[in-house]
């Protein structure tokens, strides 16, 4: 017995797409409406983008790399990673844990647990960093006696960042997991755990590697929304420059103070941090593009 | 051979049982209930005559103008470019359609604070974009209204042009095939035959774009003058609030916007789940 495996030209007829007949005034609209795109895009979005690069680069890469000589920048650089290094390790282990527990089963309130994981995207970064304020403070928090009395610092200090951190960033990498685990069906593990396979192997064997691209995706986007979140951080840090002020927080100050080359500075590394973000992703999205079509040859399918 | 499997495995065994629950359930009540209930809980606490008075002073009143109307606007303004934008992405082949393809996901990915820096200096009246807008028509675009809607329009473009970018590309090429066979112009083609099906995803991408546009802080407060009455936004006024020591207050108007995200979640949903029947009508 031998497994046909279908080529591609052989998979179907949406497969390849057909010449088009010519048609009547189809023309205009064929170049108008790439053109207004563009534009749109351009304006609102490239030019924008561009002017960051261009100021920050204004009189050279000398003045440009010697905005790293401020202690500020360094320390709210310095905080921003520490936030970062904390949220998204938390954050992984969150997310699979919720797409591996959630995807792979059917019950009541499915859909409305998936809502609540997706709930810090649609709640305004203000009043999550406000309800950190509101739970944490020690004059006004529902839990101040308890932290006060532990002697904790949270809010204005850099647990509550890491916090607000958390909570905007945390439904990214279940976001982007749970889907692929549902497509893909539990047939794969069934088999591991018929072999004998423990709960732990089964997920670091098949369960893990399967979803390798999407979580890698995940990763990407908790990261870079980690490094850049500033509405909740800028609630619960009190901004106390040198101490408690992140990158984020750091370029509005400095725009503010007129440090405008300060400003752009530090704009430019986490405009860089972004930009490396969405390559990343591009390169991602193609490998998880190549696993879903590898997928879909697959004899079964 | 397959009827020899015992009967038992039929319900497929759960994967990990119990420890990612368990995880998930703690994770989610520390990070998420907790603050949320804490903000619930002081909001109960000020009684609703109190609550209603704090929610709707002047102040407070005038912020949601600006906060809803101008998302508002800013949503609709990209409820249009934005299937503009998708339709190029699928239905065109230009060059540089890569880039801008890659340049629609700039605003998930920039850090807002960069994107309110960016936007300030292009539209400031000595901007790239702001000087010729300041000259030819005297329209002040940084420090004012048409600035914050500006911001609004930036961060909320991608959420429709991706709603919108998968539907667009499952719609059968034959529907506007017979169309045109039938003697449809392609206005009428677009309008009677594309639009309806594409309708769902507009409105789900607006929903999603006008929901972030109204929380939105880190762009918006870098390119408005932040003055009461013009051009506040309602997060800034929570955080001048909690400024003044004011916590009562801040907490009131949180809880209001707390509760117009819930309310948006929901309809962001059920649209959710409209457009998905609509497409199951097809198959």
């Amino acid at each position: 017995m031998t497994i046909v495996v279908p080529t591609l030209e052989s998979a179907g007829p949406g497969g390849a797409p057909r010449p088009r007949p010519r048609r009547p005034g189809v023309t205009l609209s064929a170049v108008l409406i790439p053109l207004i795109a563009c534009l749109y895009v351009g304006v609102v979005i490239l030019l924008p983008a561009l002017n960051v690069v261009a100021s920050a680069f204004s009189r050279g890469l000398g003045p440009f790399l010697e905005n790293f000589g401020s202690h500020e920048l360094l320390s709210a650089l310095r905080l921003t990673l520490i936030a970062t290094a904390v949220a998204v390790p938390c954050n992984t282990v969150f997310g699979l844990a919720a797409a591996t527990a959630i995807a792979r089963r059917r019950f009541r309130g499915k859909a409305l647990l998936l809502s609540v994981i997706d709930l810090p995207f649609s709640i305004s970064p203000v009043v999550v960093g406000l309800m950190l304020v509101l739970l944490y403070s020690p004059t006004q928090g529902l839990l101040g006696n308890v932290v006060q009395s532990l002697g904790w610092r949270i809010i204005f200090s850099w647990p509550g960042i890491v916090l607000a951190t958390i909570i905007v960033t945390f439904p990214f990498m279940a976001r982007e997991v749970i889907p692929l685990l549902e497509e893909e069906g539990w047939e794969q593990e069934e088999a591991a755990r018929t072999l004998g396979a423990s709960d732990w192997q089964v997920f670091w064997k098949v369960t893990l590697p399967s979803v390798r691209w999407a979580a890698l995706y995940g990763l990407i986007l908790t990261t870079a929304r980690a490094l850049g979140e500033f509405g909740a951080v800028a609630v619960v840090s009190g901004n106390i420059e040198g101490q408690t002020q992140t990158l984020p927080l750091f370029v509005e100050d400095a725009y503010k103070n007129y440090q405008t080359e300060l400003a752009f500075g530090a704009a430019m590394v986490l405009g860089g941090v972004a930009i490396v973000s969405l390559l990343l992703k591009l390169l991602v999205e193609r490998l998880l593009e190549q696993d879903r079509a590898a997928a879909r040859i697959d004899p079964e399918g | 051979m397959t009827a020899a499997l015992p009967r038992r495995w039929r319900p497929p065994p759960l994967v990990l049982p119990s420890w990612p629950w368990r995880i998930t359930w703690t994770y989610l009540g520390l990070i998420l209930f907790l603050p949320l209930g804490a903000m619930l809980l002081k909001a109960a606490g000020v009684g609703p005559a109190g609550f209603w008075e704090m929610a709707t002073t002047p102040e407070a009143v005038a912020t949601y103008k600006v906060s809803f109307g101008l998302a508002l606007l800013a949503s609709l303004v990209n409820g249009v470019f934005g299937v503009v934008v998708a339709w190029a992405l699928v239905r065109s082949r230009f060059p540089g359609q890569r880039l801008l393809d890659a340049l629609i996901d700039l605003p998930f990915a920039l850090p807002t604070a960069v994107a309110g820096l960016a936007l300030t200096a292009v539209y400031s009246t000595n901007g790239w974009l702001g000087q010729p807008l300041n000259e030819a028509f005297g329209l002040k675009v940084a420090f004012a209204a048409p600035g914050v809607t500006v911001a609004m329009v930036f961060i909320s473009l991608p959420f429709v042009v991706r709603t919108v970018e998968p539907v667009l590309r499952s719609l059968e090429k034959e529907q506007e095939e017979a169309s045109w066979c039938l003697g449809a112009s392609p206005l009428q083609t677009f309008l009677r035959v594309v639009l309806p099906q594409l309708f769902p995803a507009i409105l789900g991408g607006v929903a999603q774009g006008y929901s972030r546009a109204v929380g939105e802080y880190g762009s918006v407060v870098m390119i408005s003058s932040n003055v009461p009455f013009k051009d506040l936004i309602t997060p800034t006024l929570i955080i001048q609030k909690l400024e003044e020591y004011d916590f009562e207050a801040a907490t009131v108007i949180g809880a209001v916007m707390l509760i117009f995200s819930l309310l948006s979640l929901l309809v962001i949903n059920l649209l959710q789940v409209w457009g998905q029947r609509y497409q199951g009508d097809e198959a």
